[in-house]
Order: structure tokens, then sequence, then C-alpha cells
């Protein structure tokens, strides 16, 4: 029930709302719990809320924890 | 890299620390998103024997009380109430009817997929008192208290919430006390986390020495979150470690929490198997009172309340939502318990336990 969707931000409509857009369907989504939001995010979407800017993936913040990962599997391959 | 060499690649890792560590390692996962996807990819085969990676009450509908399921059926049965609800509750059965039944026999139960949609009922609907049926953890649960601040703003009086919402941390903490289910970390809900930040499940690593990690979605987030869970094992360095940067902020959504902390408060829940926890459920605040749709819920009668106990004793959902049992394990599975006829709620919701191992783990059965 937590699922979130990825959505762009297509217009900001006024207080609370915006137009967005996932696999070309648009809809009216709630920005109350993230008034930051701008047209271009990427956000995530529950039940009918953005609840958090979507950011380009992090490779160098996770990049020590893959290293580790690459090391590991090395001597084990799957 | 591919995200199956990413995959793979974090297999290999788990394998290595697994062998590492030399005794069996039970992991919990506590969202029914991640249940699903680990179903879905079959994730819980590929993993070492001696790694047991089960499902906890992740999932909003599973864990909703048999007593709080049967007041939202007599809430429906009211005259001039029209109960909004997430699609989810609708075929969870009750003790003589669900939702669904409710609605066929003529009651106003109306799906909605956002609470701004049932007030939007409201506000269409003067005559009749819209309730709202607020389900789910803390990604959820800003939503109703969205809806209901703009309800106060715009005074709309016959907009009421019933709130079920529940609360994560106190479920871990109660998970983390029991000495019989020897868990060593959780797998945490990545969008629970997106509201809450690290923060709130601190405590499992400081007063449990229990491994955490805030994960994705995809495969390759799910098997690198159960890696690094491993590590904080083998190293016995237990902190809250987050491999979902792209969607979870260290701090979590200030704003959520701001709506959650003006529209709700803290009180004692009902858990489906788990009894009453403190703090585990939002009930609306003292400045929320009036949109409190608690006056409307008649009580239930006690021969009622019996049944529920001689019902529970058949259907095995608490025990699964503890780990304590597979849903293989459980003696309606896949008899008189089906997707299409259910008897519990973990088989009802789709992101329920049993219905994605009736989903998933069937052809795994039949194949062999």
């Amino acid at each position: 029930m937590c699922l979130a969707v990825p959505h762009r931000i297509i217009r900001l409509l006024g207080p609370g709302e915006a137009l967005a857009e996932v696999r070309g369907v648009r809809r009216h989504i709630r920005t109350e719990c993230l008034p930051s939001v701008e047209e271009g995010d990427t956000v995530l979407v529950h039940a009918g809320f953005a609840i958090e800017k979507v950011l380009p993936r992090q490779e160098e913040e996770l990049a020590s924890l893959w290293e580790e990962i690459y090391a590991l599997s090395e001597g084990n391959p799957s | 890299m591919t995200s199956l060499s990413r995959a793979q690649a974090c297999l290999g890792a788990i394998r290595e620390r697994q062998a590492s560590l030399k005794e069996p390692v039970l992991l919990m996962e506590v969202c029914g998103t991640h249940t699903m996807a680990i179903a879905r990819h079959a994730l819980k085969q590929l993993l070492p024997r001696e790694l047991s990676l089960v499902s906890g009450p992740g999932c909003p509908v599973c864990v909703t009380h048999q007593r709080d399921l049967e007041q939202a059926l007599a809430l429906a049965r009211q005259k001039g109430v029209l109960l909004a609800t997430y699609g989810d509750m609708l075929r969870v059965p009750g003790y003589a009817s669900s939702l669904q039944e409710e609605k066929a026999r003529g009651a106003s139960v109306r799906v909605v997929t956002s609470a701004m949609e049932a007030l939007e009922l409201a506000r269409n609907n003067g005559a009749q008192k819209t309730v709202f049926l607020g389900i789910g953890f803390e990604t959820t649960a800003p939503a109703t208290a969205a809806a209901l601040l703009r309800a106060r703003e715009e005074k709309i009086s016959n907009f009421f919430v019933h709130s079920l919402h529940k609360r994560v941390p106190p479920v871990l903490r109660f998970l983390a006390s029991q000495k019989d289910i020897p868990l060593r970390g959780f797998l945490l809900p990545g969008h629970v986390a997106t509201i809450l930040g690290e923060a709130p499940f601190a405590f499992l690593g400081e007063e449990y020495s229990l491994a955490s990690v805030i994960a994705g979605f995809e495969r390759e987030e799910i098997l690198l979150g159960i890696a690094a869970l491993l590590g904080q094992i083998l190293r016995k360095e237990f902190r809250v470690q987050n491999v979902y940067p792209q969607s979870v902020r260290s701090g979590g959504n200030p704003e959520a929490r701001k709506l959650m902390d003006e529209v709700f408060r803290p009180a004692r829940a009902l858990w489906r198997g788990l009894g009453e926890l403190d703090d585990s459920g939002l009930v609306l605040g003292e400045a929320y009172e009036a949109f409190d749709a608690s006056f409307l819920v008649p009580p239930l009668s006690e021969e009622l309340e019996e049944e529920h106990v001689q019902a529970r004793n058949l259907c095995r959902c608490g025990d699964i939502l503890l780990g304590r049992l597979a849903p293989r394990e459980c003696p309606l599975f896949g008899s008189s318990c089906t997707p299409v006829h259910p008897l519990g709620p973990c088989m009802v919701s789709g992101e329920g336990s049993c219905a994605a191992a009736w989903r998933y783990e069937k052809t795994f059965k039949g194949a062999n």
C-alpha cells in the first residue's frame, strides 16, 4: 500500500496542486507534503500526493558500498 | 553495470557474508511493496539456505484488526453515511460481510484513490456524512492530514475520518523485543522512511543490536539492502544505513511530518495478531475532534467479539504477520483460502504475504 510511483511535474496549478505525468498519462496531484516542488521535478506520488523529490541516482553516495559488494562477489560468482 | 549484473554481484556478496557468519540468520522486511517485489523476483529462493527472510506486518490492510474492520462495516451500514475507502479494504471478509458486499446490498461505499477525493465526495454530498476510512502507515497518514486541514479551513461539517492509521517504529520495537523470534535485522520500508527519515529507527541498533537498512524496491536495491544488513551483522556495527538515497533524505520529509503532527496524536492501537501496542496508532488530535468519526461507530455486540476469537483461530494471518509461520504452513492456504475466495486479509490484499506466496511461489511448487 506504500507503493509510490515517480511522476514528472508538468505544471504547478495553484496552492497544493500540480499537473504531473507518468508514462504518458497526466493527472492532478497534491503537493501539500512537498511545497518546494517545481516544474520539471520528478517526484514520488503516493495516494495522490507528492511525498518526495526523486534525485538522480547518487552513485558516489553508495560507491564504497558497491566497491565492497564487487570485491566480495568476485570470489563468489553467482 | 546492468541491473542484472548488479543483482548478481549482490547475491555473490550475500553468499560470501553468510558463509563468513557461520550461523543461521533471520531477517524481516516490513513493507508490502517489498513483500511483492521479493516474491515477484523469487529472491527468497536465491538466498543461501541459512539466510531466512520473512515478511512482517508491512501491509496496512493485513494488520487492520478484525474488530476495526467490523466497526468499518457497521459504519457502512449506518443510514446517512457515505463510507469512502481505499480499494484495498473492499474485499476483506468480516464476520457476516465485506465492504463490497455491503455496497452490493445498498450501502454507500465509495472507493477513492486519495483522501482529497473523499473530501470532494463530502463537498458534493451535503446531505450525507462522508466518512473516510484512514488506513495506512506514515507514508499515507500525511495525505489524510492534508485533507483534514483543508476540511477545517473550508469548514466542511459533513467530512469525518475513522483513523486506523498506524506507526511503524512502535511495531518494530515490539518485534525486536520478542524473545521467540530470533531476528537479526530489518529491511526497513523505503517509503515510510521517505517521510520519517533515519532517526526514528536508530533504536533498533542502539537498544537491540539489530541491523537496519532502508532499501528501495528494485531487485538489485533489495539485494543490496540484504548484503548491507549482513555486513552490519558481521562487523557488529548496528546503525541505520540508507541504500535508497535517491528517494529518502536522512531527515525524511519534515513538511509531511508537520502535517501529521498538526492533525494526529499517537495512541494505543490494535494490530491483527499482535494485540494492542502503545503509541502505535494515530488518532485525531484535540483541534480535529469535530472530524473524528468515532461517535458514529456503533459498539460491537459481545456475541460478535466472541465470533472473532473463533474466526481468528482458523485464519493464521496473525502468526504470518509475526514471521512465525510461512503462508504455505497455514491450513487454509490454497484450499479454502485463495485470492478469489480469501478468508483472511493476508490473502485479500494485493500485497499480503499469502497473496504474494500464492501468485509467485505456487509456480515454484508446481515446477518441483
